[in-house]
């Protein structure tokens, strides 16, 4: 066996509609229950607009809708992942958080030509897991500083 | 250095730099006031603490460097020196060098410098003449010293002293030694004037009397005596006591001491009198001198602090604002189950985490008073080289900024000041040319307004020749002839932070190398500040620092518009008021009102932030009438909900540059609020 010479990636998995999601663990700060959202105007739509992360105010990205899915519906289990990049914390909206998983770095596959959406340019890879196919983000990608305020 | 020192070394710098700190103003007040002894003895401690530190840490030059200066300082508080311009400058010279060796060793250096040359000019001040001359037959240091002191008569002494010598009198002083085992100085003390009543009169005694009779003393003191023995006599008998060590008879000629008054002013010999000897005897005794501590209160009371690394205070912080959170829905929880109990500790709860929370938010604050204070000496030394007469005015040194901005600030100040006063303010002789009073003036003004602090240096001199920074700026390639008609004069004034930019005509030392303002811009800039300049020409400039409160307190007025509440900060507010909707005037497409006899235009923030509208109200508008400048906007809010503290937080760097949004707060229910930017509103 060569199981000691795999590298393993820890990923959380997130569900976005009916797809699922996964970035990995290290990108992750912490994930929190939907609360009040301060809208922010003038930025792009997809940004939810600031909360109260214990005493950062910190961005909120509408994921679904930054996908072009439809924007989020607030349920019970909708949650916000907190992300880390480039030292600032940012929180992604997602319809559920459900899972952190081991995965081994080979079975990761080249995201396929289609997957729908305009999702595509994140996407880093795919993984299958049984029945399950988790879509790998890239987060630079999906949070681009420029984006961010419309002009 | 080993590991031991290394963490002692960070105290040591800042401790350094308080001392230094404590010098130079004292130094100041000295300049000011040279004949208070009080403050020579502030500057003595704070030199020889620093000497102690240095020498412990071990830093030779500057260990060398304070002793000798607190020699100089020895004896300018045992009078033997007076306190003069020029040997300011020397000491001046020398705190700047304890400065620059301090500074090197916080930069990691070795605290080594050349201080051979102000040690020497030191050790001459300390040898050589001193405006009163010592008669140079003393034959003990100790009779030098004393002989001095006593010397500070007043009117009274003096004149009784001048017909004593008048009437055949001989005049002495006589030093008296006490045995280091003397038991009883007291009885001693009380003998030994029972000799001299006896054979003369006692005028004066330092220590004074009473201060013997309580043994407040070493084992030495002087008295001024009048008598018609001869020296030998009164030794002689003086010696017959036991236990004394040795007596010193000196004689002196009263109306020596007279002409010697004669050349300092008056007024010091009023304070002599007023203070009756006490201030003069306190040198030496200086612990139990109850009249020295009330004359000056501030110098002795030292704030007790302790030293907290910022970080700490940033994580406190925000554990605190999570505690904030929970309170609010404390309150919240407490109001819905209406539990009597309940209600009141949540109540007191809320009112202890509000002065928790004052206290903390006010920890990170420094008043920029931190920067101003080394001002006042750098303006004197340049006014000094460069024969320039300054008036520099300091104001609102109280307001608070954080202590990372304050730590940023200093540079870009020392730059722009040195600017001010060496391009900006004139020589005498030209000002007097020009109509001008011979002293230049710099007024340094901080304050708060709106979500920013502004630091404001403003001359009375020369101001910016339009003529003069176009050349150079066409020469220099930094704007191109054919628009340069058509800036504006404040657009030309801009143009000299440009880089490479320099309108002295001869380049100095001061300022003059021509790297300077792109520099100070770029730093402030980096800030998140701005800086601009306005000039008058002939009559003066201002450059005006607007600098941002990464994490600072205001007061805003909380507004709601629909759901959404918003901070307005109070600085921008003139007033509020409830406008009915039929008093709304049309001027080209645009709502005004009449407010006070000014047409104020609306801005109806439910459209400029784009507020999805769930409910219209009724028939009249809330409005907040701002300003920026002498331009007034009413800001058209849904209701005003109270005036509040709060902590300015930026949206972080995703979200920079929200137009008419400041940044952010955090509410006392842990929501978020954000801060509207009134200058951004009115253009």
């Amino acid at each position: 066996m060569t199981e000691t010479t795999i590298s393993e990636l820890k990923i959380i998995v997130f569900q976005l509609k009916n797809k699922e999601y996964a970035i990995p663990v290290t990108q992750v700060r912490s994930i929190e229950k939907m609360q009040h959202i301060t809208r922010v105007p003038g930025v792009a739509q997809y940004i939810k607009g600031v909360i109260n992360l214990r005493g950062l105010v910190t961005p909120i990205i509408d994921l679904g809708y930054r996908f072009g899915l439809a924007e989020a519906e607030m349920t019970d289990s909708t949650r916000i992942i907190i992300a880390v990049l480039n030292d600032s914390e940012v929180g992604l909206i997602v319809d559920a958080a459900n899972d952190v998983l081991d995965i081994q770095t080979e079975t990761i596959e080249p995201p396929p030509e289609i997957i729908g959406g305009n999702e595509d340019e994140y996407v880093n890879g795919v993984v299958k897991i049984g029945k399950r196919l988790l879509i790998l983000l890239d987060l630079e990608k999906v949070i681009k500083i420029a984006n961010m305020i419309e002009v | 250095m080993d590991m031991n020192m290394n963490q002692y070394l960070e105290v040591f710098i800042e401790e350094s730099k308080e001392h230094l700190q404590a010098c130079n103003q004292n130094l100041l007040e000295l300049e000011k006031n040279p004949t208070n002894l009080s403050i020579v003895n502030e500057i003595f401690r704070s030199a020889h603490t620093l000497k102690g530190m240095s020498a412990t840490m071990g830093y030779e030059d500057l260990a060398n460097l304070t002793h000798q200066m607190e020699n100089i300082l020895d004896l300018i508080r045992q009078s033997k020196l007076l306190v003069s311009p020029e040997l300011l400058d020397v000491v001046f010279s020398a705190t700047e060098h304890l400065e620059e060796m301090v500074q090197s060793i916080s930069e990691g250096g070795d605290g080594k410098c050349d201080v051979k040359d102000v040690i020497q000019k030191l050790k001459m001040i300390e040898k050589g003449e001193t405006p009163i001359q010592t008669s140079a037959k003393q034959e003990a240091a100790v009779t030098v010293e004393e002989k001095v002191s006593t010397k500070n008569f007043d009117q009274f002494e003096l004149t009784v002293l001048i017909q004593s010598a008048e009437q055949g009198f001989n005049t002495y002083e006589v030093a008296v030694s006490l045995r280091e085992d003397c038991l009883l100085k007291a009885a001693r003390v009380f003998m030994v004037f029972e000799v001299f009543e006896a054979l003369g009169e006692v005028i004066k005694s330092t220590p004074s009397v009473d201060l013997l009779e309580e043994e407040q003393f070493d084992n030495e003191f002087t008295v001024t005596y009048v008598s018609k023995e001869t020296e030998k006599t009164i030794i002689q008998k003086v010696m017959n006591i036991s236990e004394i060590e040795k007596v010193v008879v000196t004689p002196f000629s009263p109306l020596e001491i007279q002409q010697v008054y004669g050349r300092r002013d008056e007024s010091e010999v009023t304070v002599g009198k007023e203070e009756n000897q006490i201030a003069l005897e306190s040198n030496e005794t200086v612990n139990d001198n109850s009249d020295d501590k009330t004359q000056q209160p501030k110098a002795n009371i030292g704030n007790k602090t302790i030293r907290v690394n910022i970080e700490r205070l940033d994580i406190l912080m925000n554990l605190f604002e999570e505690l904030v959170i929970d309170r609010g829905r404390l309150e919240q929880i407490s109001s819905e189950l209406n539990n009597q109990e309940l209600h009141e500790t949540v109540e007191r709860m809320s009112r202890i985490s509000g002065d928790l929370q004052n206290i903390i938010l006010n920890m990170r604050m420094v008043p920029v008073e931190m920067v101003f204070n080394r001002f006042p000496r750098m303006v004197r030394q340049l006014a000094r080289d460069l024969n320039k007469k300054i008036n520099l005015e300091i104001f609102g040194a109280e307001t608070e900024l954080d202590r990372t901005v304050i730590d940023e600030i200093g540079d870009p100040l020392v730059h722009l000041i040195r600017n001010a006063i060496d391009h900006g303010i004139e020589t005498p002789s030209e000002r007097r040319s020009k109509g001008k009073s011979e002293e230049g003036r710099v007024h340094l003004k901080a304050y708060h307004s709106g979500n920013h602090v502004f630091i404001e240096i403003e001359d009375d001199g020369a101001g910016i020749s339009r003529e003069k920074v176009l050349n150079k700026a066409i020469k220099n390639n930094i704007v191109i002839a054919q628009s340069a008609a058509s800036l504006t004069d404040k657009q030309v004034y801009e143009l000299i932070f440009a880089s490479g930019f320099s309108t002295a005509e001869k380049i100095s030392d001061i300022s003059g190398r021509g790297v300077g303002l792109d520099v100070v811009k770029n730093t402030i800039e980096s800030l998140g500040g701005s800086v601009s300049v306005d000039s008058n020409f002939g009559k003066g400039s201002i450059f005006s620092i607007q600098l941002p409160l990464t994490l600072s307190i205001i007061s805003v007025m909380l507004v709601g518009i629909q759901n959404e509440k918003f901070a307005i900060p109070l600085s921008s507010i003139i007033e509020t008021a409830i406008v009915k909707k039929e008093d709304i005037l049309y001027t080209h497409n645009q709502k005004v009102i009449d407010f006070r006899g000014k047409v104020v235009p609306l801005l109806f923030l439910k459209d400029i932030f784009d507020v999805p509208v769930l409910s219209e109200n009724g028939d009249f508008l809330s409005v907040i009438i701002v300003r920026k400048g002498d331009k007034m906007a009413g800001l058209v809010v849904d209701s005003f909900i109270g005036q509040q503290e709060i902590v300015l937080k930026s949206l972080g760097n995703y979200l920079a540059n929200v137009f008419a949004i400041s940044g952010a707060t955090i509410l006392g229910d842990g929501q978020v609020a954000l801060i509207i930017d009134c200058n951004a509103l009115i253009n």
